[in-house]
């Protein structure tokens, strides 16, 4: 009886540990101080608005975090995005009775081959994911411009359940939230209790003694590359779904964002540590400061600013973190 | 266009990618065969009648370009009904020299009258020089070459006007009295920056004294963007009556967000927008009126412009005035400036008769 009881209290002490408390607490202070300057920040609307603003970002800084995590980074995920927007966009447009499953299976289709792409260049043509991924992005981006030769779809060429879809609700949940979570408590999951997931911290540690304990390296990168692309392009067909109007620019510079989510959500950007729940939690926060600067009447050049310098906090709290792990191992050395 | 930047970048990538691919030239549409070509008399003539058989040859910025496309087919009609020879030919780039070999052919072609939207006002200005030479009249559209090397320029829009044309938007949506908001698109876009001053000019007049215009919010020309300082607004504002956004990606931001918020028929959402974007809020009742100029329109007083210097009506001297077909009548403007006027409305009534 006593473990059952010490379970939730550990649990609790646990969460209070944990890296994301930071971000919990900002995000709280944060809400506290702009609804009490405008109470109409805590309506009904308001948050679905800040909910649905934070799902498509959510989306992808999920993905982005599992490659973070191996030690890698994926800076093509705003073309991704593009590349499946258009492509999801055209598709139903030109076929307006394709149901809603079609249009995410084949946004998910797209960007999971661009995500393989990458993840076989970076594992087999041996070189570093940032410039991998920096020529894909305009590889990418390249493509959906020519594709789209200027063109652009439009609201009223799309199917009115495609748009309808952005904005309705389950059980007074809508879609795209309820995507984001799913999304993010899936792969939260198996980063934390499946043996991939643990594989993929090893890797982040120390890609060297992965690979000597005998973890599948290449499969396992590769497969971060596909799981990062294919949500990616998820977040294309939800993107095309909420804006309605999609042209070869969309999600231009979604990838600074995407990373700045993860790093600002505890992920250290050297890998094997952070969580994809908490790359979540800072895609919300970061949709929630953009959303309060505007009700604040702040001016927005400061936004940009106080988002850099919440990446500058998030990366010296990691490293406080780091020293403060390193110090205690020395102690509990000493000891033996 | 409004979203000028994007859309140079736009068509500056695209036009790489067309360029690598083809590796060619471009491509040439001739619409008749050759007629004697017939030349202008070198002063103006208010009275001289508008000839016939003129051939007028376009040349956008690129080809497969759908703005420059509508520009283009404006032209065309204008010269069927000027009962002349209709041309176009443009590079697949829209890169500064890439408008050149097009005109020196051209001028060897002895056409009446060149109509181009200038790539770079500097590098088309010899091979312009050689044409007028050669007693062809240019005339420039969408954007301008040096005034040096061209005979008129058709504007699409006066600052002053699309200003006055936003806050008269505004004051009838608003029913003429209210709080109004702006949504611009980046804090140092020039353009953007010039209409919200003659707007704040306008609005300091008695007729709008009526009219608060209480914040100007900047989305970025980013639709995610666009759509928080459009949330932003309608909940600092509860008051709010009209969002007024200059931008064509602010204006669809605006509409998509209120169509499907619980604003939606409580807030007007007006300004500049592309037709086609809008047509959907048009219908759903969130928008029901925006403006912006008819590119169609542009390039039809441009051949009419072009005709009436061929024809010696004009010489593109200040204060001379032409008739433009359905359009009436002009008088050009300093440095050979022709203004198209205010810009066009779009309501639920007419949005269907435009593709752009």
């Amino acid at each position: 009886m006593s473990s059952l009881a010490t379970a939730p209290a550990a649990a609790l002490q646990g969460l209070l540990r944990a890296r994301e408390l930071g971000i919990v607490l900002a995000l709280a202070a944060l809400v506290a101080y702009t609804a009490a300057g405008n109470p109409r920040f805590l309506s009904g609307q308001s948050i679905r608005d800040i909910l649905l603003n934070t799902a498509i970002l959510a989306v992808m800084a999920a993905g982005q975090a599992v490659v973070v995590i191996t030690r890698n980074i994926d800076l093509s995920v705003g073309s991704v995005l593009a590349v499946s927007a258009f492509g999801v966009a055209t598709l139903m447009s030109a076929n307006p009775s394709l149901p809603i499953v079609v249009a995410l299976l084949a946004g998910l289709a797209v960007g999971a081959a661009c995500g393989l792409l990458n993840g076989v260049l970076v594992r087999y043509g041996r070189v570093p994911a940032l410039v991998v991924t920096l020529g894909t992005l305009y590889i990418y981006r390249g493509v959906t411009y020519s594709w789209a030769g200027g063109q652009q779809v439009n609201a009223d060429e799309l199917p009115p359940h495609f748009l309808r879809f952005a904005n309705d609700s389950i059980l007074g949940v809508p879609w795209l939230v309820l995507i984001a979570v799913v999304v993010i408590g899936g792969v939260s999951l198996m980063m934390r209790n499946y043996r991939l997931g643990r594989e993929m911290y090893a890797m982040g540690s120390s890609p060297q003694a992965a690979e000597l304990a005998g973890i599948r390296v290449a499969r396992n990168t590769i497969g971060a590359f596909l799981l990062s692309g294919a949500l990616a392009g998820l977040a294309g067909v939800l993107f095309a779904a909420r804006f309605g109007t999609v042209d070869a620019a969309a999600g231009t510079g979604y990838e600074l964002n995407v990373v700045a989510a993860v790093v600002v959500g505890g992920v250290a950007v050297f890998g094997g540590s952070g969580t994809v729940w908490g790359a979540g939690l800072g895609a919300l926060l970061l949709t929630v400061i953009g959303s309060a600067l505007a009700v604040l009447d702040i001016n927005q050049f400061w936004q940009q600013a106080i988002v850099g310098a919440l990446i500058v906090l998030a990366i010296g709290a990691d490293r406080l973190v780091a020293v403060r792990i390193a110090g205690s191992l020395r102690k509990r050395d000493s000891h033996v | 266009m409004v979203r000028t930047s994007r859309k140079i970048v736009t068509a500056g990538i695209a036009a790489l990618f067309v360029a690598g691919l083809t590796a060619c030239g471009g491509t040439t549409k001739d619409d008749a065969a050759t007629g004697a070509g017939n030349q202008a008399a070198a002063s103006a003539d208010p009275n001289a009648k508008l000839k016939e058989g003129l051939k007028i040859a376009f040349l956008p910025k690129q080809l497969n370009n759908p703005y420059s496309d509508v520009e283009t087919s404006g032209g065309e009609t204008a010269v069927k009904e000027l009962k002349g020879e209709y041309k176009k030919v443009g590079p697949n780039d829209a890169s500064a020299s890439s408008q050149v070999s097009y005109i020196n052919t051209l001028i060897q072609q002895q056409q009446d009258v060149i109509v181009v939207a200038a790539n770079d006002p500097n590098a088309v200005c010899p091979s312009l020089n050689q044409a007028r030479q050669a007693k062809i009249k240019v005339v420039t559209f969408d954007s301008d070459a040096s005034p040096g090397c061209r005979d008129a320029f058709i504007n699409q829009a006066t600052t002053q006007g699309i200003g006055e044309s936003l806050v008269k938007m505004a004051r009838e949506q608003a029913g003429g009295a209210g709080e109004i908001a702006i949504l611009s698109a980046t804090p140092n876009a020039t353009n953007q920056n010039a209409w919200i001053e003659v707007m704040k000019t306008e609005l300091a007049k008695p007729e709008n004294s009526k009219l608060k215009l209480v914040k100007t919010a900047y989305g970025n020309d980013d639709d995610q963007k666009s759509f928080q300082e459009a949330q932003g607004l309608l909940q600092s504002y509860p008051n709010l009556k009209v969002i007024v956004s200059p931008t064509t990606v602010g204006i669809a931001a605006a509409s998509r967000y209120v169509s499907s918020s619980s604003y939606k028929g409580k807030v007007a959402i007006t300004g500049l927008g592309l037709p086609n974007q809008m047509r959907e809020y048009v219908k759903d009742g969130t928008v029901k009126k925006f403006a912006l100029w008819n590119p169609a329109d542009i390039g039809y007083l441009a051949a009419f412009a072009g005709a009436a210097l061929s024809s010696g009506q004009i010489s593109g001297a200040e204060g001379e005035k032409f008739t433009a077909g359905k359009l009436g009548e002009y008088t050009v403007g300093k440095a050979g400036e022709i203004v198209l006027g205010p810009p066009t409305e779009f309501t639920a009534e007419n949005i269907d008769q435009f593709d752009f």
